[in-house]
């Protein structure tokens, strides 16, 4: 019988049954030792992850393999009609990687994907971090923002157009009534300026939408703790912000490089890849030259050398994605 | 100066509006008064365009049409993602990794090195210029960016739910459908709203494989733009109606997406 | 380095306030002496973690004010005030080391760097974080990376107060009574005032010297943790403290005599004056103060649990239960039993509060 006034012994040890920390106790079930588990990532080995997986596999399967066959068919193959082909090699290859038509076409597509992720990415990250953090003005923003996100993207070419256009539309009219001689049917600078800043104005969205969900993913503790410190708003964004975005970041960048190296129809709709071949970027050139000219051979090593450039640049996401995966 | 941060989102809505607003200006001008003048509002507003296209079939049809292989994507897509994406996130397997990899390649390859492609195989099994083809082509992106989102977030719902399911007897497909699915429910509003997304404003594609009885509203309106006549009033109209799904679409999942954006892969 | 204070204060989180449940914090008035190491108990929502944001700076209160010493802070933001804050998870500055992270909040404040490195060793030292300074913060375990948040706080020497919420949560169980021993150690090294929240009391009684123990916005009391054993002036103090929690029963007062379901009960002290009517009478005893014995209430033995260090005795009279607590080695009769209550501890409650 206890001593009356002493205190009910609280001393160090593993804690009674029932207090431990919040997760649920699976069923008394459990062996002594437990079986030997799955690695870190905590998943096992089964079998029936097969019949799961099948249904998207043979989607994806059916509409990447047939067609890539085809396509590789073609590229070493060549035909003069009536549906007979001769085995020719690596003779589309080598035409391909040499002409200077492709190395034209591939310069414009680096330039203006670099173009456009100089601009869009910090863009989106000062948008997000200039935003609240929540409340209903915040919803708002998100809703009108995510809104080019979701237009066709030929009426986004069309958009612009109908803006563009010299005589008729608010920008062209605009700014040639300060002065500047615009005119982007026919001037490869004004062409690209739209081209540009059409992007810019249909793509932004996606990355201010992903820093702003990475920036939401910041528990409020670690402002507070900065606030403590006396940290300045510098210090915040370079220590906890840009850290905690970093790995939302690198999807929208490596996203943004994807789509934009693959970009088609705002182009084509807005300037037809002119004036001239001005505007003739990568998909732009290779529709051209295999549903246009039905160029089969080219058309189809040229869309191979496309594809193994988009592969390379997808396995190095990948893997820098899933090396950071644990964080 | 703080004070003065929420100009930033506040202008950027505005460049964002702009565009817009100038289409649903065209919208309602006819296009004499287009090509006539140049007016911020319709000198005379005329709903001629937008009657036009709610009752020519060859308009609303295109609608229609890209309405339903637009679901049928989304359905479809979701639908064959949510098993496979369980696998990924709590089984091993022999080449689970690699299959991961390849079918994000898949998302990330370009259109127009399909669009030949397509054309012939679709052709070839009969299915060409039919909603089901649109659908089916587009889940040849959209499959894999469902399951890495499932993935995601489903690798975020702790292992002990299914295992005290299956300790308390539950048959996995009871699981899966009673327990696990509605625990994910706002990735599954993320997953759809971008297959929704990926496949209706897909241009290439759906062009590529339709010419008549399954034309989308995407071709509809290039048709217009590309004859002469340009009927640039009609075109700000059809343009503008493709906003309004879209728009109702965020509407929707306004709250998921938030939420979901936060807990999610990304 | 002086008293807080906290006077006539209110707070709530709404902008148009209408009835007394809007408000997280009812109004109170509460002080602690420099130097002390205090706890706030409290079950979940009961507005501890309001009041210290509150204490810290976080947040500003509706209504009141907060004095460190003679100083109105109440306006002042957190750096201002000088105290340091531990929160619910590690706060570490992921892309530093170890050594910059408790470096941080001396180089915000343009210490010369000599100084700075004189500090951060010396606080390093402290917490047992020498061999890992020049680590990155991001490896280190939980409790690790609690430390760092701790250091971070304690680098500053002219720190007034260091406030503690809920620091144990993410810390893995058999570390924590390690990191909970160090935190004593460190205040009676430092003498720092240091305040505390749990809704642990295990954590709280052993840490504090002093506990403030809070429900629904108002604190409920506040004293010495073998006070709020021994003396607990509300019924919600008798079920929080203590495992298990002090047995309530229904009472009844005729005249002087205090009656338990007709038994009566001797108190003492014997409460002051009788109750008013109407009021709501419970008795309250803890079942380490209810004896066996050859006579008094009749009661049914329902069942026995061991806890190892004790047993706890779960007996009925008619249908009210009753808790006991018996040695290792007691004998407990299997169906029968006689309870007395020890009338030193053993308390009356008048719509809650305690009337003795």
């Amino acid at each position: 019988m206890r001593e009356p006034g002493a205190l009910p012994e609280l001393q160090p040890g593993p804690p009674e049954a029932g207090q431990a920390g919040g997760r649920p106790a699976p069923s008394a079930i459990r062996s002594e030792a437990p079986p030997r588990r799955a690695p870190a990532d905590g998943r096992t080995p089964n079998a029936r992850a097969w019949w799961l997986v099948a249904p998207v596999v043979a989607l994806v399967a059916f509409n990447a393999i047939v067609p890539l066959m085809t396509v590789v068919n073609y590229s070493v193959q060549e035909t003069f009609g009536d549906n007979v082909f001769f085995f020719e090699g690596m003779k589309w290859f080598r035409e391909v990687l040499g002409s200077s038509r492709f190395h034209q076409a591939l310069q414009r597509q680096l330039l203006f994907t670099g173009i456009i992720l100089l601009i869009e990415v910090p863009l989106g990250v000062a948008i997000a971090l200039a935003m609240p953090r929540r409340g209903f003005w915040a919803s708002v923003c998100l809703v009108l923002m995510a809104m080019p996100l979701l237009i066709p993207w030929n009426v986004v070419g069309a958009m612009w157009n109908l803006l563009a256009l010299p005589d008729i539309g608010l920008l062209g009219r605009t700014l040639n009534g300060m002065g500047f001689d615009y005119n982007y049917t026919r001037q490869p600078l004004a062409a690209w300026a739209t081209m540009v800043g059409m992007d810019v104005w249909h793509w932004t969205s996606l990355v201010v939408l992903l820093a702003y969900a990475g920036l939401s993913a910041i528990p409020e503790a670690y402002y507070q703790a900065a606030r403590i410190d006396g940290a300045s708003s510098w210090a915040v964004f370079r220590h906890i912000q840009l850290p905690k975005m970093k790995r939302v970041l690198l999807i929208a960048v490596l996203l943004r490089f994807m789509d934009s190296f693959m970009i088609y129809t705002e182009p084509v709709v807005l300037t037809g890849g002119g004036p001239g071949n001005a505007t003739t970027l990568l998909s732009i050139d290779l529709v051209k030259i295999a549903l246009g000219q039905f160029d089969l051979g080219p058309g189809a090593a040229m869309s191979l050398v496309y594809f193994l450039i988009i592969l390379l640049l997808s396995w190095i996401y990948y893997t820098v994605m899933t090396r950071d995966g644990g964080q | 100066m703080r004070r003065l941060t929420w100009l930033v989102p506040a202008l950027y809505v505005l460049f964002l509006l702009v565009p817009i607003y100038w289409l649903l200006n065209m919208s309602f001008k006819s296009t004499n008064e287009i090509l006539g003048s140049f007016t911020l509002f319709p000198r005379e507003f005329t709903l001629a365009n937008y009657r036009k296209i709610l009752t020519d079939p060859t308009w609303y049809g295109g609608y229609l049409n890209s309405l339903g292989y637009v679901l049928m994507n989304t359905v479809l897509s979701v639908a064959t993602a949510l098993p496979a994406a369980y696998a990924f996130s709590r089984y091993r397997f022999l080449g689970d990794k690699h299959l991961f990899f390849w079918l994000l390649t898949n998302r990330m390859a370009p259109p127009a090195v399909f669009a030949l492609p397509f054309f012939q195989l679709y052709s070839a099994i009969g299915l060409f210029d039919t909603k089901v083809a649109v659908a089916l082509a587009h889940t040849l992106f959209n499959v894999p960016l469902a399951v890495w989102i499932l993935e995601g977030f489903m690798s975020s719902v702790p292992k002990e739910l299914d295992e005290t399911a299956f300790v308390d007897g539950y048959p996995f497909w009871r699981f899966f459908g009673r327990i696990f699915v509605p625990t994910i429910a706002s990735g599954i509003g993320v997953a759809a709203f971008f297959c929704f997304m990926f496949s209706w404003v897909e241009l290439l594609l759906a062009k590529t494989l339709t010419s008549v009885n399954a034309k989308p509203i995407v071709a509809t309106m290039t048709r217009t733009a590309s004859t002469s006549g340009y009927e640039l009033g009609l075109l700000a109209a059809a343009g503008a109606l493709t906003i309004v799904p879209g728009a109702l679409v965020i509407y929707f999942v306004r709250n998921y997406i938030a939420k979901g954006f936060a807990l999610g892969r990304v | 380095m002086a008293r807080i204070r906290l006077e006539q204060l209110r707070h709530t989180y709404r902008a148009k306030p209408a009835g007394d449940d809007d408000w997280a914090l009812k109004r109170l008035d509460l002080a602690w002496e420099q130097g002390t190491a205090s706890a706030l108990l409290g079950p979940s929502g009961c507005g501890k973690t309001t009041l210290l944001n509150l204490i810290s700076g976080l947040l500003r209160p509706t209504e009141g004010v907060v004095r460190f010493g003679e100083r109105d802070v109440t306006a002042l933001p957190p750096d201002a005030r000088n105290i340091a804050q531990v929160f619910q998870f590690p706060v570490v500055y992921d892309t530093m080391t170890v050594y910059d992270n408790l470096a941080f909040p001396l180089r915000n404040r343009r210490v010369a760097p000599a100084e700075v490195d004189r500090r951060v060793r010396e606080v390093a030292e402290l917490l047992d974080l020498g061999p890992t300074l020049r680590h990155r913060a991001a490896g280190l375990t939980a409790d690790g990376k609690q430390k760092i948040s701790l250091g971070r706080g304690l680098v500053r020497s002219d720190v007034a107060a260091i406030l503690f919420d809920e620091p144990l949560t993410v810390v893995d169980p058999h570390l924590k009574w390690r990191l909970r021993s160090k935190l004593k150690e460190l205040h009676q090294k430092l003498g720092t005032t240091m305040i505390y929240v749990t809704h642990d009391q295990t954590e709280a009684l052993t840490f504090a010297d002093q506990v403030v123990v809070m429900d629904q916005g108002t604190v409920v009391q506040a004293g010495t943790p073998v006070e709020l054993f021994e003396r607990p002036r509300h019924t919600f103090v008798g079920h929080f403290i203590g495992s298990p929690g002090m047995n309530v029963l229904p009472a009844t007062v005729e005249g002087t005599t205090v009656r338990f379901l007709g038994h009566p009960i001797e108190l003492r002290p014997a409460p002051a004056r009788p109750p008013p009517a109407g009021a709501r009478l419970e008795l309250g005893v803890r079942p380490e103060f209810v004896r066996l014995a050859a006579d008094g209430i009749p009661v049914r033995i329902v069942r026995v649990s061991e806890t190892g260090r004790h047993r706890i005795v779960e007996a009925r009279h008619e249908d009210t239960p009753i808790k006991l607590l018996v040695g290792e080695g007691d004998p407990v009769p299997a169906e029968q039993a006689f309870l007395r209550f020890d009338p030193a501890h053993t308390q009356l409650y008048v719509d809650g509060w305690s009337a003795t």
